[in-house]
């Protein structure tokens, strides 16, 4: 009986697969299409083109006002100004390890995270772990008007010092 | 002479109202009391029938049920917070302040909704841990496990996402050494940090998104998988009646 009913239930078309079999891979290719246009849509979302962060560069006042041989935390900006015999430069003082802010110990001479105890020197030399590295040296550099301005985002790889 | 109060309730459930709520079971008979399971939307989920021996306290210690408990009553406690709370830098430190000492109840409210995430946390871990050692993850429960892993990650990021929105010094530095663990990931970690916090530092997107993540998106979550949960433990044939119950 078949050969006429299978003309009926399946319409062949050209390539040998029945209507339904096109229509469910249209339906599912567009389905791929649309996801993959609504994941590209969302991460666009949800990436911030505009955030109200503080610049990453901070202007640490006057550079007259770091006395020889000291070592200025400005919390607030998460930076240390030391004035060295070398000369004066900047540190992070976001800690190596995860992130949180170190503090000046003056009492001890060393810098220290209250998070997981990890201890450096006044240069940043690593002391005491978990932290895995140093702390970042930052580029400084004196502005027109005498203050120093300190790239938060310009870690460097080697020391450098501004001069007085 | 005054009617018993289960006379009372048998004509209540013979009334026209409540057998407009309530399409079957409205006797007393036991397939009347197996069809008010069966034919509610929120009883179904369960079984009509258990065996006496799964509700013994040492089988489950009731920790899913306790999990649940908790899970009820920071819903319960949250939404209440959330009127007295605007997740926004500063606001948000001084609303918790405020719900602490000016609202009526509010220090109930908040502390019972944070001792109850940490008690859900433990129970959560408790139940995982029963489940595991009693070997009742194993075929044909082995997809509800999954389920339950999963449930466990929604409720680790709920406490994650919760504890950053009091917005004090604690939950500040928490949320910036949980997201730079993040960002330790390789490759897409940084990235991912930098879509949850909407930005490099813990700041008033971040805030946001947590309040959004922590109100919303998790919760609506749970609770779909916990409707999942649920109801493979009957299709899943019950509670694990034990080894020595093979058939039962």
């Amino acid at each position: 009986m078949s050969e006429n009913e299978d003309a009926i239930t399946k319409e062949t078309i050209p390539d040998g697969n029945t209507r339904r079999d096109a229509f469910v891979k249209i339906g599912v290719g567009s389905l791929c299409v649309a996801c993959s246009g609504a994941a590209v849509f969302g991460y666009d979302f949800l990436s911030p083109n505009v955030l109200y962060e503080p610049s990453p560069v901070a202007n640490a006042g006057k550079i007259g006002k770091f006395p020889p041989d000291s070592v200025t935390q400005d919390a607030q900006s998460g930076i240390y100004i030391v004035h060295a015999a070398e000369g004066i430069y900047a540190m992070s003082a976001v800690c190596t390890h995860l992130g949180c802010l170190t503090a000046w110990k003056p009492e001890l001479g060393i810098i220290a995270c209250p998070c997981h105890g990890s201890k450096f020197g006044r240069d940043g030399v690593k002391l005491e772990g978990p932290a895995p590295r140093p702390l970042e040296w930052l580029k400084a550099s004196i502005s027109d008007e005498g203050d120093l301005l300190v790239d938060r985002s310009a870690p460097l790889s080697e020391k450098q010092f501004v001069r007085t | 002479m005054a009617a018993t109060l289960s006379q009372q309730l048998t004509a209540l459930r013979r009334t026209r109202v409540w057998r407009s709520v309530f399409r079957g079971g409205n006797g007393t008979s036991n397939l009347d009391r197996a069809l008010a399971v069966q034919q509610n939307l929120f009883l179904h989920l369960s079984s009509v029938k258990v065996r006496k021996r799964s509700l013994a306290f040492r089988v489950t210690w009731f920790l899913g049920t306790l999990c649940m408990g908790a899970l009820m009553i920071l819903v319960a406690t949250g939404i209440p917070l959330m009127l007295y709370y605007h997740p926004s830098v500063p606001q948000a430190y001084a609303d918790m302040k405020d719900l602490q000492s000016v609202v009526s109840a509010g220090v109930f409210l908040r502390n019972l909704h944070r001792w109850s995430a940490h008690a859900m946390v433990l129970l959560v871990f408790a139940h995982m841990f029963k489940v595991f050692y009693r070997g009742a993850y194993r075929p044909p429960r082995e997809f509800n496990w999954v389920v339950g892993v999963i449930l466990l990650i929604v409720t680790l990021l709920l406490s994650y996402t919760g504890y950053l929105l009091p917005w004090d010094q604690l939950a500040f530095w928490a949320i910036t050494v949980g997201s730079n663990l993040l960002s330790s990931v390789p490759v897409i970690g940084p990235k991912v940090r930098f879509l949850m916090l909407g930005g490099n530092t813990v700041n008033a997107n971040a805030l946001l998104r947590f309040y959004v993540l922590h109100c919303v998106i998790l919760p609506l979550t749970a609770a779909t998988f916990v409707a999942v949960h649920f109801w493979r433990i009957r299709k899943d044939g019950g509670i694990y009646p034990g080894k020595d119950h093979k058939h039962a």
